[in-house]
């Protein structure tokens, strides 16, 4: 425990990963879907980034940005993502296969798909190892029965001749989480683990990922449209509206005082943070297609503080103190 | 008060063989011995995880399953002694609304025709004028305007989709909707905006509403009740207040606790001996008793039922 902590110490200033100006487009039939528009943010070691959006919003887009698994016709169009200090986005197939699950882990949404079901969890684990590590048989099969532990389970030994069927979704996804981070990745990235899932086996799952991270030093990107978790487990926040990031904000200011229009209708919208009331606040409308955006700024159609301006010109990165900035022409100079 | 629903006794059990070449089969006791009911214009919300027999249980009050045993009164009818024609007229008066308004709204009927359906059938309306003015005001009433009515679902977004799942349960004039999780599948700004919904229609109508979700932030806004499930038995059951700060059984704790932003770590096995306490094997408050007889649900204060050895002591 002191160990880490003075790891902590020494690199709580060095950024694990910093994407600059990210584009991410689709083409589609219909023309070409800015997926993710011009996305910046940074993530510390040993920190949580909560990225939160509704869906389609580009939070998932992001994260394969990141991992390189970008799923045609997309493709990053430019922008960096600066990971040990190299642009990912620039290296071959290859190279990013040393990256990805090695350095960076992923743990995805549907633990019920994730998982090769004809092969037996212990296999699923070892494969990552194997591939990335030069270690013999008997030494990935203390590894893998190590990590079964880590994860939660009493007798890994049982679950490694185990089959994905033969377990419940907490415990698969617990499987998943084993394997991205088999390899003591630096950045593990989470996309919605947890939504699949029920209350109380999301809050073991969550306790479970809160313990690692403080174990390891290990950052993390945390995708979610759940508001509750992210206050749980994160120290800043991003919140995602079609494709941009408008609001970068520590949780800890974000819950009080939400900077951006949308920020704070998503705050009073959601049951359990705005007390007891008689009625619900809402956000007016849809979220607009990526087909059909708006000119200007892409909320202003759903906004209550409109001004003349946000329908012409998409607002620039105002920034606010040092850590937060937001994308909204009410806090221009 | 009228009393619209009244559930006794309710089991539905499924035989399940553990792999398709073992002879032996095993019985799971989806809901296991149930009792609930509802007077007009209350809302009662249920609670638990999946697995936990909160839809087993509706399906059965909906008779799309057939409960083994057990009773269901519906205004005054007993539903598992009813024929078939009885059953069509009590349909009409009892509706449930879907968590998957893509799946659960026909995809080739337009709008207009989807709500006009059931007011038509159940002879609401006699004519087609009158079929229509009744159609505009329901769907008014759920916030979709005329521009919508000769537009397909797939031309609309999943919270138009749910209100209008949510007009055609109006449509008829129900006593009573079952809402099974209605919002769990929407973004959280329209959430918000259904869940709205649903308290007009509480205000405006004297709609009885048996409303389902594992949220119990969601549930606890809308109900007056709230009904806590635990793998087919009811573990704690009160008014909304009582349950949220006032929670006695170990596993309602441990989900209150888990919105308010604890983290809890025990993870159970599910295997346990079929006589005793279902949530035994993840209980932080069980002894030896609890191994062997499973708790009843008795009263703990005033309509506060608990079901646990610890509480009652």
């Amino acid at each position: 425990m002191h160990r880490v902590k003075i790891i902590k110490e020494i690199f709580m200033d060095e950024h694990t990963i910093t994407i600059n100006n990210l584009c991410t487009s689709i083409d589609a039939d219909i023309g070409i879907v800015k997926a993710v528009e011009n996305v910046s943010f940074s993530i510390k070691k040993g920190e949580v980034f909560g990225l939160v959006g509704e869906s389609g919003c580009g939070k998932t887009m992001t994260a394969l940005s990141i991992m390189g698994l970008v799923p045609p016709p997309g493709r990053i169009v430019s922008g960096e993502i600066i990971f040990e200090g190299k642009d990912i986005t620039r290296l071959n197939e290859k190279e990013m296969q040393d990256i990805r699950g090695n350095k960076i882990g992923m743990i995805f949404q549907e633990p019920m798909t994730a998982l090769n079901p004809v092969l037996r969890i212990g296999e699923q684990i070892a494969e990552t190892i194997k591939i990335h590590n030069n270690a013999g048989n008997m030494e990935i099969k203390d590894r893998v029965l190590r990590l079964l532990k880590q994860v939660g389970f009493d007798e890994p030994e049982k679950k490694f001749a185990q089959y994905p069927h033969q377990l419940s979704g907490g415990q698969r996804q617990r499987v998943l989480i084993a394997i991205a981070i088999s390899c003591n990745p630096l950045l593990l990235i989470a996309d919605e683990p947890t939504t699949a899932l029920d209350i109380a086996t999301e809050s073991q799952i969550l306790s479970l990922l809160n313990g690692l991270i403080v174990e390891y030093g290990m950052s993390m990107l945390f995708i979610t449209h759940n508001l509750h978790i992210i206050r749980k487990l994160a120290q800043n926040i991003g919140i995602m509206y079609a494709g941009r990031l408008i609001e970068k904000n520590n949780v800890e200011d974000f819950f009080s005082e939400p900077l951006h229009p949308y920020s704070r209708g998503l705050v009073d919208s959601i049951v359990g943070l705005s007390g007891k009331e008689k009625r619900l606040k809402t956000i007016p409308g849809f979220v607009p297609r990526l087909s059909e955006m708006p000119e200007g700024c892409k909320f202003h159609p759903r906004c209550n503080k409109v001004m003349p301006q946000c329908m012409i010109n998409e607002p620039p990165m105002f920034t606010i103190g040092n850590e937060k900035w937001i994308k909204c022409f009410l806090y221009q100079g | 008060m009228d009393k619209v629903l009244s559930v006794s006794g309710l089991k539905k059990y499924y035989e399940v063989k553990r792999s398709a070449f073992s002879y032996k089969k095993e019985i799971v006791r989806a809901v296991d011995g149930v009792d609930l009911s509802l007077e007009r214009g209350q809302t009662l919300g249920i609670v638990g995880e999946s697995g936990s027999g909160k839809s087993t249980l509706v399906r059965c009050i909906m008779l799309l399953e057939k409960p083994d045993v057990g009773d269901i009164v519906f205004s005054g009818v007993n539903f598992t002694k009813t024929n078939d024609n009885q059953l069509k007229r009590l349909r009409k008066d009892i509706q449930i609304i879907f968590q998957d308004p893509y799946s659960s709204l026909n995809p080739r009927l337009r709008i207009y025709d989807a709500i006009a359906e059931p007011v038509l059938f159940h002879n609401i309306a006699h004519d087609g004028d009158d079929a229509r003015q009744r159609v505009t005001e329901i769907l008014g009433s759920v916030g979709i305007s005329e521009d919508f009515f000769q537009k397909y679902p797939h031309e609309m977004s999943g919270g138009q989709r749910q209100r209008v799942a949510i007009g055609r349960a109006l449509a008829t004039n129900p006593l009573l909707i079952v809402a099974d999780e209605p919002v769990s599948s929407l973004d959280v700004s329209i959430q918000a905006q259904i869940i709205n919904l649903f308290m007009d229609i509480k205000e405006r109508t004297k709609i009885s509403m048996l409303f389902i979700s594992h949220d119990l932030n969601v549930v606890r806004f809308v109900s007056d009740e709230i009904m806590v499930m635990y793998k087919g038995r009811v573990v704690e059951q009160g008014k909304t207040d009582n349950i949220f700060y006032q929670p006695m059984h170990p596993y309602t704790q441990m989900l209150i606790d888990s919105i308010k932003g604890g983290f809890s770590s025990r993870a159970g096995d599910d295997n346990h001996a079929p006589t005793g306490c279902a949530y035994y094997p993840r209980c932080e408050r069980r002894t030896s008793v609890c191994a062997e007889i499973a708790p009843e649900l008795k009263d703990y204060d005033s309509g506060h039922m608990v079901a646990c050895h610890a509480v009652h002591g």
